[in-house]
């Protein structure tokens, strides 16, 4: 068959049943993408004959003939096209995983000719995890948010360093390139949510050509291990092997196919007889605790696999008190109290889980994955198959968004096992249903609270209690759970308090980290319930938090009054932030219509700026013969625009231009080591590293400048280069160094006897706390359960803000998935472990239309513990805004609504009957 | 996605070639058929090849609109005088979750035969009275949509027969149309679709997709009083339950609806 692809004739022939997509990428076409390979994301978009389509659901056997254009045959990234420009323009992407289709459905005649009442229509098939839609809709109005190429250092809107490439399709992802004699590995899952293997035979499968290898529970290392991946492996339970004989859930494991292609692999999975012994399963975790429940680790041990409590379910529990709780609700003029429950969320994010491996010229074994922490995928792959870890490289490509879903190791080990069984290259690549079905999904928590507090609003007694379903493994069930009752028990000031938290097994879907990090399913309830408090005391509710949040001085603990914690209220901004929301709130926005209900509400979260006991980073900073500057560091990008800062805080030490910078990045094999990219960590401690290193390096050069007979001006604080005299002017890095005479860099790098080069070290302690403020007015039709938001406003303490763009992304980025989680987004079972909605199309995250403007503040603090004053903020955005919402409905509505997601139907039952009761 | 299990693909060009081995299906447009894994489907039978017109007029004054006929060719069909109740077209069509993008290749006889409680071109067959004409290499019949769909995902075609047409009757073409939607979010797949079509002797017909599993549909000599339209409501038993809407609310939402629809079609 025989067509073209942005105009290059192409003879190939597609199997039976193949579509477009996988036919264009076999063409090395990887610039068009696989979202969700249903027809609903817009990731795989091309034109056919200048007709826009969704590749992935387009039959390739149609192609005699045709012309295709993906998006790299709109523009190069030396020569964009007008709207790929745009999209550069207005940073209209953030992992850039959507982004070519993105482009390619902007670049259609349809969109070019709309009106703007008309975009929200024409975009529902485009879908952004990221962005929150507002800086694509600014790049399809032509508005420029960013600092042109060629300068700008802390503080400008710097573009992505993979800007242009990112828009052109040219960026390479996970799987965006080839690797000669791949063959590929497919998974049979098990079709019960608890059973014994108790037979299994591959004869058959084994059979059919072009299967290399079946892999099961006899080929799996016998080690445990947890999927979920911290600095200390020690704070995940062990309770998971590569392949178990024990299914804990529908979907596990049972065995997988190493073959030609996926469709063999996949054929092969079919052929492959299973005996099961069913055994008895619990859904429900209230269940799952109680007496006589089915064990789903009793055979493991609490102290060897670190599990509190496996003879009732229970991976990790916390019971304490500060105080004395009774005696303070005793002495509460008001006590408030409730229930609240969230759902089960999915990552959603637009590139699905995969990695490829093979064994290099040497032998070493190297994978290729989409992973926020290769290190510690690398350490633990090391250590599951007993490997050196000098003898595994592990790195990441640009990875597309992750949101702690690839926190995980969940495709690595496949991979690494059927490397080694077969010493062919592996590739194991999630579907989109595998990622609502067999990823990791947010962890959902049923949350009681009890606040009591004296008539002048003074918080006297707090408890919280909390129930956390983990699903069938405890990958991240212990951190969630703390950290979900940490700060937001501990940004009240509230003498006498309880926590009473458990994180228990079910036989549902493994839960695992999710951005928050379990701060926003408790904070929710705190939240919703400090509101109750208002209202009871007839109380704003600004007002209420100002008299009981910590302030700097006061300890920051949870309910051991000497808990030992690195915590320093650093920089504290959350005043600011309560005042910037109150007042931002009050002004503007749109009316609500005719019958609809108007609310107001707000909520506040306060988070840790880092991740708890230790985060480490080490960097490398090298001046090149060529006076340009090579960064290597471990930290992955994903979206977070970590990249983007690291360049920055180089450019800005050095006085050189960004594009002076190549970063050489997450690869164990570059970096000395980087915990990961979680826990907000790329700027604050990689990018506090990487700040010390150009000081380091900065000193270095000055040094070789005095050998050279050099005498360099200024002082030590002084920049290098351009920001002296050329910033702006100047792109190349043949900078001033001296008052007399024009030394280039060039020259003094090509002088040095040695490269000169700086290494530095972040360790992720002290952290500081970073505070976001929500609040929203909105309008609720009584008659439909509809929520329109009338206005939306987040105030953010960020410490110093490098990049005013980038930061803006996160906090709008985090409100629209927050307003995802909190409207529409469920993960749903069948009660028996069986998820319901496995495609896009039944899991709505929020589209271009779904997502109004929200006006994004900052505070203006300085964090002493940051790069440059500089705090985190990429999961903290995400946090007040689902109760900061329910508020609002609550405050419209009269009735206090105690699920997530708050949908139209819930919304419709709480107020129809509010009006039954009335009646 | 690639469809695994298939093992050929043909494309008749006469009629006398849409013969279906078992695991054969039709495929039109395929956006539905390439969306999901078909473990039981080996062939499949590309329709697009016959090379139907996409859209007639007839000489009786209907519309017979080819199943193969895109969603993209279905709402560029010219508006006319006499045909007002078109303007269901782009409102059915934009109901579907499916992007623009989509309705390059997705068809309406797709739509239909794929019989989605949410398929929008049911919706719009089942408001307007068409008659779905069926085929096999040598024999026909019809049937009204309303009653070819009989539940999720269920129709009364059977293996070896081709949806081949859909016909619009000039009378119901003719008539008022007013249509409500909505659902669990602005531009999210349909909760309910509620259609009501007022013809030229006052009869009106309401049509209640979406929210139930299958195409239900509500005559009426005249317009109904608020009791009647209530009472023919009451009988309906299929609300549908899924992520897009519980039955409740589905049943709350067509209610208010119709009876919106009744006041504006009075």
């Amino acid at each position: 068959m025989r067509f073209s692809v942005n105009g290059q004739p192409t003879e190939a022939e597609p199997a039976p049943g193949q579509c477009l997509r996988t036919l264009l990428r076999e063409q090395e076409h990887f610039d068009v993408k696989k979202g969700c390979d249903s027809g609903d994301c817009g990731a795989c978009g091309v034109f056919v004959d200048g007709t826009p389509v969704h590749s992935c659901v387009y039959p390739a056997h149609r192609m005699e003939g045709r012309e295709v254009t993906t998006v790299a045959g709109l523009g190069t990234p030396e020569r964009l096209s007008p709207v790929q420009q745009r999209f550069v323009d207005a940073a209209g992407f953030q992992c850039g995983f959507c982004t070519a289709g993105m482009i390619v459905t902007a670049s259609s005649a349809e969109v070019q000719a709309a009106d703007d009442a008309d975009l929200p229509r024409l975009f529902k098939g485009n879908l952004c995890r990221c962005t929150g839609y507002r800086s694509i809709d600014d790049a399809l109005h032509g508005v420029t948010t960013t600092h042109a190429r060629g300068g700008g250092g802390i503080g400008a809107s710097v573009r992505a360093p993979a800007a242009e490439r990112v828009v052109t399709g040219t960026e390479p992802f996970t799987l965006d390139f080839t690797t000669t004699g791949l063959t590929h590995l497919a998974v049979l899952g098990s079709p019960h949510a608890s059973a014994r293997i108790r037979s299994l035979d591959a004869t058959e499968a084994l059979a059919l050509p072009g299967v290399h290898a079946v892999l099961t529970a006899a080929d799996s290392p016998d080690v445990l291990f947890s999927t979920g991946r911290h600095e200390n492996r020690l704070e995940d339970p062990d309770d998971t092997r590569v392949f178990d004989s024990v299914l804990r859930f529908l979907g596990q494991r049972v065995a997988a196919v190493v073959a030609d292609t996926v469709r063999i692999a996949e054929e092969a999975c079919r052929l492959i007889r299973v005996e099961y012994e069913v055994l008895p399963a619990v859904f429900d975790p209230e269940e799952a605790r109680a007496p006589g429940a089915p064990l789903l680790h009793g055979d493991k041990d609490p102290f060897e696999h670190r599990i509190a409590a496996p003879e009732r379910n229970v991976v990790a529990q916390k019971h304490g008190e500060l105080g004395d709780v009774a005696a303070g609700l005793a002495e509460a003029d008001v006590v408030v109290s409730g229930m609240w429950r969230t759902g089960r969320v999915a990552h959603a994010q637009l590139e699905t889980h995969a990695s490829r491996g093979w064994l290099d010229a040497a032998g070493r074994l190297v994978v290729r994955t989409s992973s926020q922490v290769p290190y510690l995928v690398r350490d633990e792959l090391a250590r599951i198959f007993s490997l050196d870890r000098g003898a595994l490289r592990v790195f990441t490509a640009r990875v597309g968004g992750g949101f702690g879903g690839k926190q995980e190791l969940l495709t690595e080990d496949l991979v690494t096992l059927a490397v080694l069984r077969t010493g062919r290259p592996v590739q194991y690549e999630f579907t989109r249903e595998d990622e609502f079905t067999i990823a990791t999904l947010r962890h959902p928590k049923r949350v009681s609270v009890t606040l009591g507090a004296r008539r002048d609003g003074t918080l006297t007694a707090m408890a919280v209690d909390v129930l956390s379903d983990t699903g069938a493994y405890g990958n991240h069930g212990p951190g969630v759970m703390f950290h979900g009752t940490h700060e937001s028990v501990s940004v009240y000031r509230v003498p006498n308090r309880r926590v009473d938290a458990e994180a228990v097994y079910t036989n549902n879907p493994p839960s695992g980290a999710f951005r928050g990090y379990g701060l926003g399913q408790v904070l929710f309830a705190v939240e919703s319930a400090m509101d109750d408090l208002a209202r009871e005391l007839g109380m704003d509710p600004f007002e209420l938090r100002r008299r009981n949040v910590v302030v700097p001085g006061d300890p920051v603990v949870v309910t051991d009054a000497d808990e030992e914690s690195d915590l320093q209220l650093s920089g504290y901004g959350l005043d600011q932030c309560l005042d910037l929301a109150e007042a931002a709130v009050a002004e503007g926005g749109e009316s609500a219509p005719d019958g609809w209900l108007a609310g107001t509400g707000m909520a506040l979260s306060m988070i840790a700026t880092m991740p708890p006991r230790g985060h480490f980073s080490e960097v490398r900073l090298t001046l090149e013969r060529d006076g340009s500057v090579s960064l290597d560091v471990g930290t992955a990008e994903f979206g977070n625009g970590t990249s983007t800062v690291h360049v920055q805080l180089v450019a800005e030490v050095l006085g050189t231009a960004p594009e002076q910078v190549r970063l050489r990045q997450s690869d164990t094999d570059a970096a000395a080591y980087d915990t990961g990219a979680f826990g907000s960590a790329g700027t604050v401690v990689a990018g506090k590293a990487v700040h010390a290193a150009a000081l380091a390096l900065r000193e270095a050069i000055r040094a070789a400048a005095k050998e050279l007979g050099s005498t360099p001006r200024g002082d030590a604080n002084t920049p290098l280069g351009m920001s002296i005299t050329r910033r702006g002017v100047d792109h190349t890095l043949d900078a001033l160094v001296d008052e007399q005479a024009s030394l280039p860099l060039a020259a003094v790098a090509a002088a040095a006897p040695s490269p000169l080069a700086a290494v530095a070290t972040a360790s992720g302690t002290p952290r500081s706390l970073a505070f976001n403020v929500h609040a929203f007015r909105v309008a609720v039709d009584p008659a439909t359960g509809e929520v329109r938001i009338l206005r939306s406003v987040q105030a953010a303490d960020a410490g110093t803000v490098l990049n005013p763009q980038q930061l803006r992304g996160q906090v709008e980025g985090g409100t629209a998935q927050a307003l995802g989680s909190a409207l529409y987004e469920e993960v749903r079972t069948d009660g028996e472990g069986r998820v319901t909605t496995r495609a896009y199309r039944n899991y709505h995250i929020p589209q271009f239309a779904d997502v109004p403007r929200t006006e994004v503040l900052f505070a203006s603090t300085h964090d002493e513990l940051g790069p440059l004053g500089a705090k985190s903020m990429s999961e903290a955005p995400y946090n007040p805004v689902a109760p900061a919402l329910a508020n609002a409905i609550r405050d419209a509505i009269g009735v206090r609504p105690r699920e997530l997601p708050m949908t139209r139907e819930r919304i419709w039952r709480l107020v129809s009957r509010r009006a039954e009761g009335d009646g | 996605m690639d469809l695994i299990s298939v093992r050929a693909v043909r494309v008749p060009r006469s009629r006398g070639e849409l013969t279906f081995a078992p695991g054969a299906v039709p495929l039109a447009g395929g956006t539905w058929l390439y969306s999901e894994r078909q473990d039981d489907v080996t062939e499949l039978v590309d329709l697009t090849g016959l090379g139907w017109e996409p859209w007639t007029a007839d000489p009786d004054g209907g519309l017979t609109v080819s199943a193969t006929c895109t969603l993209a060719e279905l709402v560029r069909i010219p508006a006319r005088p006499e045909w007002p109740a078109l303007s269901l077209i782009p409102l059915c069509v934009n109901s579907l979750l499916a992007s623009f993008k989509i309705w390059n290749t997705a068809t309406i006889g797709g739509n239909i035969a794929l019989a989605l409680p949410a398929g929008g071109l049911t919706s719009l067959a089942t408001a307007l009275d068409a008659v779905a004409e069926l085929w096999t290499v040598d024999s026909e019949r019809r049937i009204p949509v309303a009653d070819l769909v009989l539940g999720v995902r269920r129709t009364a075609i059977e293996h070896g027969e081709v949806l081949r047409a859909l016909h619009f009757p000039a009378a119901a073409l003719a008539g008022r149309a007013a249509f409500r939607r909505i659902a669990l979010s602005p531009l999210g797949r349909a909760g309910t679709v509620v259609i009501g079509r007022r013809d030229a002797d006052d009869a009106v017909t309401l049509s209640l997709t979406g929210g139930t599993e299958r195409p239900e549909v509500l005559r009426f000599a005249g317009i109904p009083t608020v009791a009647q339209l209530a009472a023919a409501i009451d009988g309906i038993d299929t609300w549908y339950d899924d992520a897009h809407g519980s039955p409740d609310w589905r049943e709350a939402m067509s209610r208010r609806f119709a009876e919106e629809i009744r006041r504006e079609l009075s």
